[in-house]
């Protein structure tokens, strides 16, 4: 095992820990909008997990998902805040 | 005395540097959400930490895999999160805003409080305003409920 598997391991490990405060962020938010954006972290955490594992595994097809899943992150923000608008009152 | 310099180690170790700087950042911004008092700064913590962790990780990647079609996905997924992150952003706090979500005590509110003031905007917050007739009905409403 090199020092670069190594690294990244450590990185994998770094953000697993990033997604764990996020979660206890999601739990524990007082209102609706701490949830959306505790969410947009947790997207964005999830696509570094995926980059990482692709460097892990040499396989380039999975940087197609990050591509996808940035956007879709982002619209799943837009809905929630238009659902917020619209809905509350 | 000339040494063979070994340029996929030197590669593999500028990679191992951005991917580190990234993943710090992005470590920053999870405990600036769970720790930081209120929803507004919770939210200018977590979107400008996560676009620079995110855009060093992939640009740890781009320099790993030393692909041209690899770089050009990475550039676009840096482009995309770099636009799209202070638009979300925005779109959730103008939600929070009109919804009342509470500021922290410590805020300074006088500017803020004088603009609403200034442009009548306490009477648009809370309903959509692309619906005319259905805010002068929920005015109504809310007359009629101020009259009992």
């Amino acid at each position: 095992m090199s020092i670069f598997q190594i690294t990244l391991i450590i990185a994998m490990i770094m953000l697993s820990i990033c997604l764990l405060l996020t979660a206890i962020r999601f739990a524990i938010g007082p209102t609706l909008p701490d949830r959306v954006t505790a969410f947009d972290l947790f997207v964005a955490n999830v696509i570094g997990i995926i980059v990482i594992y692709t460097e892990l595994t040499h396989n380039e097809d999975f940087i197609d998902v990050a591509m996808i899943l940035s956007l879709f992150g982002f619209l799943g923000s837009i809905s929630f805040a238009y659902y917020i608008i619209r809905v509350t009152k | 005395m000339e040494r063979e310099i070994d340029w996929v180690l030197i590669k593999d170790i500028i990679s191992c540097i951005f991917i580190l700087f990234g993943v710090c950042i992005m470590l920053i911004a999870s405990i600036g959400l769970l720790r930081f008092p209120d929803f507004y700064i919770r939210m200018s913590a977590i979107t400008k930490g996560a676009t620079l962790g995110l855009g060093m990780i992939l640009l740890g990647m781009g320099i790993y895999f030393n692909q041209p079609g690899v770089l050009l996905k990475v550039i676009a997924i840096m482009v995309f999160t770099s636009i799209t992150a202070p638009v979300a952003a925005h779109v959730i706090g103008r939600a929070a805003v009109q919804n009342k979500i509470p500021f922290w005590e410590k805020t300074n509110l006088k500017e803020f409080q004088e603009y609403m003031a200034k442009e009548h905007l306490e009477q648009s917050v809370n309903h959509d305003k692309y619906t005319v007739e259905e805010t002068t009905r929920q005015k109504d409403v809310d007359g009629a409920a101020d009259i009992e």
